[in-house]
């Protein structure tokens, strides 16, 4: 697929991005707010709660991370608009602050002093305003360079190695040069293949920020672990689907980022690129929590090769899953948006599979629901560094 | 018909991709790097996604796959045999 003129339709945002969804979202800044966030996503409808168990007496390197993931999804180009609700005015007026840099309507609600029936009545208030004010936003015709599209395998077994990675791999292959802002995680899955992300650094400065993020997690392993960590990994469900090591899943999850990009930058959790490229972003290997970073990350569309078959989804982030295992796309075919297991039976080239993948990516922007959003997988999860105080 | 697929020439292994590999059963191979066809038989039966050994390997070897080590054996493993958590290990962690 030649896609140097390729376009897709998206919303553009206040501050030049371009989304592919057009959500008015609910983001309570702790666990507190949940109650008053579901509230207001039952009473004004095509709104749409983030619920979390998280944001009390959270400190340092950790707080920071939950700050930058919250503000990072409110301020996500697939979100039209957000209400902000949080147990008190302090660090909600942190995250309408921090969202606010956007340019996008936004609007916070601290609880104490009003309790729960006020706050829903005001929020909802101002959620009802915005979710009008979305409905009438209209996509424009965009071009391709305009996309953010993230990765993240889960799930696998070997026929993720050698059919649904590649095919992210060929897809990535075809995108890089075009423009797109691109990125793969999973830190501690690199292990075994970490020296062949090494060498495909564009520099050395590059490298040795990904040494420094790769080294920093392998020390949290070594700090906690208890065994080899065979139950985690590769997981259960990566043994059960014929994974043997940590070495084996690394060199399968690396084909993901095909043969021709260059790793262009580093990211720490939930940062957000500076430019065009592919980019490292230092991230646990757990499918929501990653996929969360992507999304608080800016990406707008994300490729989830399974073999085993992850269920997974995010509130505002599509997911399209694609799988080359046979038998999964048989027994869990409501979840796979792209067929890929003809590569298996080589009734399909890795150039007609990743054409494949890119097909449904621009029906997906355009505005093709995903299998996971028609599903309801709205899994957001965030990741936490440490305990609170 | 493709019963297994194997990354490239020198990798020690082939991953199953059809359900119902039984022991005794002739398998035909796919190199895919190479586009070339090898022949094994099964000496165990072999689950979907689950890897044959190509090659015999003493304790102590290490196993090759896209040409990069994936771990060390454990238990010694003849061709056609079923290559798993129960004859490999990681070397790191």
């Amino acid at each position: 697929m030649n896609l140097s003129n390729s376009t897709f339709f998206g919303y553009k945002r206040e501050n030049g991005r371009i989304g592919v969804r057009n959500h008015v979202i609910v983001l309570p800044v702790d666990d507190l707010s949940n109650a008053a966030a579901q509230a207001v996503e039952s009473s004004i409808k095509g709104t749409m709660a983030l619920p979390h168990p998280y944001g009390r007496l959270q400190f340092g390197a950790d707080l920071d991370l939950h700050f930058r993931t919250l503000i990072g999804t409110g301020s996500n180009p697939n979100v039209a608009a957000v209400v902000v609700i949080g147990i008190e005015d302090g660090w909600t007026s942190r995250v309408v602050e921090g969202i606010q840099k956007t340019g996008k309507p936004v609007a916070g609600f601290g609880i104490e002093q009003h309790g729960d029936h006020d706050t829903i009545m005001r929020a909802s208030k101002a959620a009802k305003e915005f979710v009008q004010w979305a409905s009438e936003l209209r996509r424009e015709e965009r071009p391709l360079k305009d996309l953010w599209v993230s990765t993240k395998c889960g799930e696998s077994d070997t026929t993720s190695c050698c059919g649904a990675n590649p095919t992210v791999g060929n897809a990535f292959n075809k995108l890089y040069p075009n423009g797109a802002t691109l990125v793969f995680g999973e830190t501690t899955e690199l292990t075994g293949g970490e020296h062949l992300v090494a060498a495909r650094c564009r520099n050395d400065d590059v490298r040795k920020k990904f040494q420094f993020m790769f080294d920093r997690y392998q020390q949290v392993v070594e700090r906690h672990k208890t065994s080899d960590l065979m139950d985690s990994q590769p997981t259960k469900g990566n043994i059960e689907g014929g994974l043997t090591t940590i070495e084996e899943k690394a060199l399968g999850n690396i084909q993901k980022i095909g043969r021709k990009c260059l790793v262009d930058g580093v990211l720490d959790k939930a940062e957000t690129p500076t430019g065009p490229g592919l980019w490292f972003m230092d991230s646990s290997s757990a499918a929501a929590e990653m996929v969360t970073l992507c999304a608080a990350s800016g990406y707008v569309v994300h490729f989830f090769p399974t073999g085993q078959g992850n269920v997974i989804g995010n509130p505002i982030l599509p997911v399209i899953k694609l799988c080359a295992n046979p038998r999964t796309v048989r027994t869990m075919s409501e979840h796979i948006d792209v067929d890929v297991s003809g590569l298996l039976r080589k009734e399909m080239t890795p150039d007609q599979a990743g054409d494949k993948l890119l097909e449904c990516m621009f029906r997906t922007a355009n505005g093709r629901l995903t299998a996971a959003e028609a599903l309801g997988h709205r899994e957001f999860v965030l990741t936490r560094l440490y305990e609170s105080a | 018909m493709i019963h297994f697929v194997v990354h490239e020439e020198g990798d020690g292994v082939g991953v199953v991709v059809v359900e119902g590999v039984k022991a005794g059963q002739e398998l035909s191979g796919w190199i895919m790097e190479d586009d070339k066809d090898i022949e094994v038989t099964a000496r165990n039966d072999i689950p979907i996604g689950h890897k044959l050994a190509l090659r015999d390997y003493r304790e102590g070897d290490t196993v090759i796959k896209y040409g990069v080590d994936i771990g060390k054996v454990v238990q010694p493993i003849r061709k056609g045999e079923h290559l798993h958590v129960h004859n490999v290990k990681t070397k790191r962690w």
